[in-house]
């Protein structure tokens, strides 16, 4: 009972810090004007274009595939698995579940494998290259292990400590509707969701901003149309 | 060539990224601005007392109005995917020229102050203390990057060093550590027009010269107008192309296509400079004072457009900044682009019919093109996305029979800065500038090999001084770099004769 009011109670904490804290972020990046034109050219000159470009930025990681080829495979499994895991995932917090949650299932069991290698492969960029080694610091390596720790700790519910998903689930819509039931005590469980609510709870303060961060990166969202529109920013000083 | 202390870089086939050798640019460093160049651009004369907390309370300020800044501190991941693509970095190995590690000399000062993270767990994160240490860290570190923005075109998140450089400039400036060569041209540009310091009689002097050097040349009357009031076109270009070589023949065959055309031009002594020096130490106020000049002057002559010379950041303030700082320029005819670069407008009048070019005039040479930084990755020519590398190329095709680009990787938006770029074009830097030409050098020894390729035309100022200057020590000829409009006015046939 302790153990599930006290899961239940850091849920709460880790959400509205993850939430509050990536808001108040998000507004400041939206409040802090832009006070030039600084798109990275060639650039779109279109609304529509910066879309697209934003599009390609966030679904095809563009930009890291021509920066370094590796990086970009290893990145972009990780994220996309991680997507496909985290779809799977909502069978826990749906009833019934949705149609297409159920039908991707046995593909995100796939996708926390190809998350686990994923991760590997950045980590051993991260030590092995001597550029990256020299950039990073231990919160670099932590973010690692805590990723690599909830995707192993995950696997390990399913194919090594079997863990009861119908009292999970139980527990995980009792804390959406306030309809508290017991959280099973079982390790992979217990290590998994501490790792998981310290990662929502890092998310607003580390480096993770990233992924609210790249939308509102000037180089990438701005339009190339200086001669065509003025742009104008309340802090400047307008010409004497 | 003066006697080098430092060893030139071996030109490799193959370029390679080098092992990473901590410290080993650490000696180098431009002079630091006196008081008597620090006081015109408002910046205090020497270090302040409460240094540390002016410069923090400066970029608490510039984050507040940079959101590229703001946003860049926070969303690197140090994936490394910047981590070889700094020309700086590829020559001299030093690990802080590396584009992430130079943000994170700011970024850990501003995860020590400015978040949770660094105020508790600073070790954790690599915050630091503001000590003084990692203020000299920035005047090296923060002088040793051209703002050639090549970094930005990798990065997943688009982080650009320049906009971290240039605020750790701006704060620099704020505590009163400038950096003399910058700095002491925007006071000369503010006092007499221009950054060689060049007065309005030497500069009438200098083009009447030019009349009669191009007059005995191809006895042609193509006219060098000053002040006019009343001509159609000014023309703003880099005060090197009064003078300096090769510019000076880029500024002939400006003119020869204003002749040719018939389209009446002007410069201005009140503008006689198109570079904008406001721009590298990152001060909106300087920039918008030094970009004031040019709009004055368009409205004390009357003109109904303005044309930008060969220059490269100069373009980038134009064409991307103009309009902000000092527009709206709705005094100028609305029927073509404000500003037009010189490229554009021959261009224009190449696809109208209005030049007639012989290209077997440069049959002499085999051609490549330099593609400019602030040119490929911070503004463009042209309608369309790209212009920028397709008209230079077109006005050099018009103009010559041979011409061959550099691999691809290193022009276009990937192109390597010429390593003069962003107020490091002194010669207190020469080092530095020697060995951050390596990527481009290295490229240029390839097409020279390959296909004979005899000489390098560019588009900008400090391009042209730089490659003049850098390119002996690397065993190759100075002359090999020519202006593209050198090219044009070369080529161009006058029916006079
Ligand atoms: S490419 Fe961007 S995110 Fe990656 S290390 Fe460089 S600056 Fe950071
Ligand atoms: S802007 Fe250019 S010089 Fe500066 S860090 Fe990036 S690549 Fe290097």
């Amino acid at each position: 009972m302790v153990l599930t009011a006290v899961f239940a109670v850091l849920f709460y904490i880790a959400t509205a810090i993850l939430v509050i804290g990536i808001a108040a972020r998000v507004r400041r990046y939206a409040k802090t004007p832009s006070p030039l034109v600084i798109p990275t050219t060639p650039a779109p000159t279109t609304r529509a274009g910066v879309t697209a470009r934003m599009a390609r930025e966030v679904i095809l990681f563009e930009s890291l595939f021509k920066g370094s080829k590796w990086t970009w495979l290893f990145g972009w499994v990780f994220h996309f698995a991680m997507v496909l895991v985290l779809a799977r995932h909502l069978r826990y917090f749906t009833e019934p579940v949705w149609g297409w949650v159920a039908a991707i299932q046995w593909l995100g069991l796939y996708a926390a494998f190809a998350m686990a290698l994923g991760l590997a492969g950045l980590w051993a960029r991260r030590l092995l290259v001597d550029r990256v080694r020299y950039i990073s610091s231990p919160s670099d390596h932590l973010m690692l292990a805590l990723l690599m720790g909830i995707v192993l700790s995950g696997l390990a519910m399913k194919y090594v400590w079997h863990t009861d998903v119908v009292a999970l689930k139980a527990f995980m819509l009792g804390i959406i509707y306030i309809d508290y039931k017991p959280l099973p005590a079982d390790p992979a469980l217990i290590v998994h969701l501490s790792l998981v609510i310290a990662l929502m709870i890092v998310f607003p303060f580390s480096k993770l901003l990233h992924a609210p961060g790249v939308f509102f990166s000037p180089t990438r969202n701005m339009r190339d149309d200086p001669r065509e529109r003025r742009h104008v920013t309340p802090w400047a000083p307008e010409r004497s | 060539m003066a006697k080098s202390e430092f060893e030139t870089p071996e030109i490799k086939r193959i370029p390679e990224i080098p092992p990473v050798r901590i410290g080993s640019m650490a000696h180098s460093q431009p002079f630091r601005a006196k008081p008597e160049h620090q006081a015109p651009l408002g910046f205090p004369g020497e270090l302040v007392d409460d240094w540390k907390q002016v410069a923090l309370d400066k970029m608490g300020e510039l984050l507040g109005k940079y959101r590229s800044l703001q946003v860049f501190m926070d969303a690197c991941v140090k994936c490394g995917a910047c981590t070889d693509k700094c020309h700086y970095y590829l020559g001299t190995s030093d690990p802080k020229n590396m584009p992430v590690a130079r943000q994170d000399l700011m970024r850990s000062v501003y995860r020590r102050y400015f978040t949770v993270a660094g105020k508790y767990l600073p070790k954790l994160v690599g915050a630091v203390d503001l000590t003084e240490e990692v203020v000299e860290d920035w005047y090296r570190y923060y002088h040793q990057c051209s703002e050639c923005r090549r970094c930005s075109v990798y990065c997943p998140y688009g982080i650009d060093t320049a906009e971290i450089t240039m605020a750790g400039r701006e704060i620099l400036d704020a505590i009163g550590v400038g950096q003399k060569y910058a700095n002491e041209i925007i006071g000369k540009v503010f006092k007499i027009g221009n950054n060689l310091g060049l007065p309005e009689p030497a500069l009438k002097d200098t083009l009447e010269g030019l009349e009669e050097e191009v007059e005995e040349d191809i006895e042609v009357p193509v006219k060098f107008p000053l002040d006019e009031a009343g001509a159609d076109v000014l023309l703003v270009t880099p005060s090197a192309d009064f003078f300096a070589e090769p510019h000076v023949d880029g500024l002939i065959g400006y003119a020869k296509v204003f002749h040719q055309a018939g389209i009446s031009w002007t410069l201005s002594s009140h503008a006689s400079e198109a570079a904008n020096f406001g721009l590298f130490i990152g001060s909106y106020q300087n920039m918008q004072k030094v970009a004031m000049r040019i709009r004055e002057a368009a409205l004390e002559l009357g003109v109904k457009r303005i044309v930008v010379g060969e220059c490269g950041h100069a373009w980038r303030v134009a064409y991307s900044f103009w309009n902000t700082l000092v527009g709206p320029f709705d005094f100028l005819d609305p029927n073509y682009p404000v500003p037009q670069h010189i490229c554009e407008f021959t261009h224009d009048l190449l696809k109208r019919g209005a030049l007639r070019l012989d290209p077997s005039a440069n049959d002499d040479k085999v051609v490549t093109f330099h593609d400019s930084c602030n040119v490929s990755r911070a503004s463009r020519m042209g309608d369309f996305p790209g212009g920028q590398f397709v008209i230079p190329r077109e006005l050099i095709r018009a103009a010559c029979n041979r011409f061959v680009d550099m691999e691809p990787g290193t022009t276009h938006e990937a192109t390597y800065c010429c390593g003069g770029g962003g107020g490091l074009l002194t010669d207190d830097l020469v080092e530095l500038r020697v060995k951050g030409a390596l990527p481009r050098v290295q490229a240029l020894s390839r097409v020279i090999e390959d296909d004979g390729v005899t000489h390098m035309a560019a588009i900008c100022a400090i391009c042209k001084s730089q490659f003049t200057k850098v390119l002996p020590y690397y065993g190759l000829g100075m002359d090999m770099i020519v202006s593209v409009h050198q090219l044009i006015g070369d080529a161009l046939v006058f029916d006079e004769h």
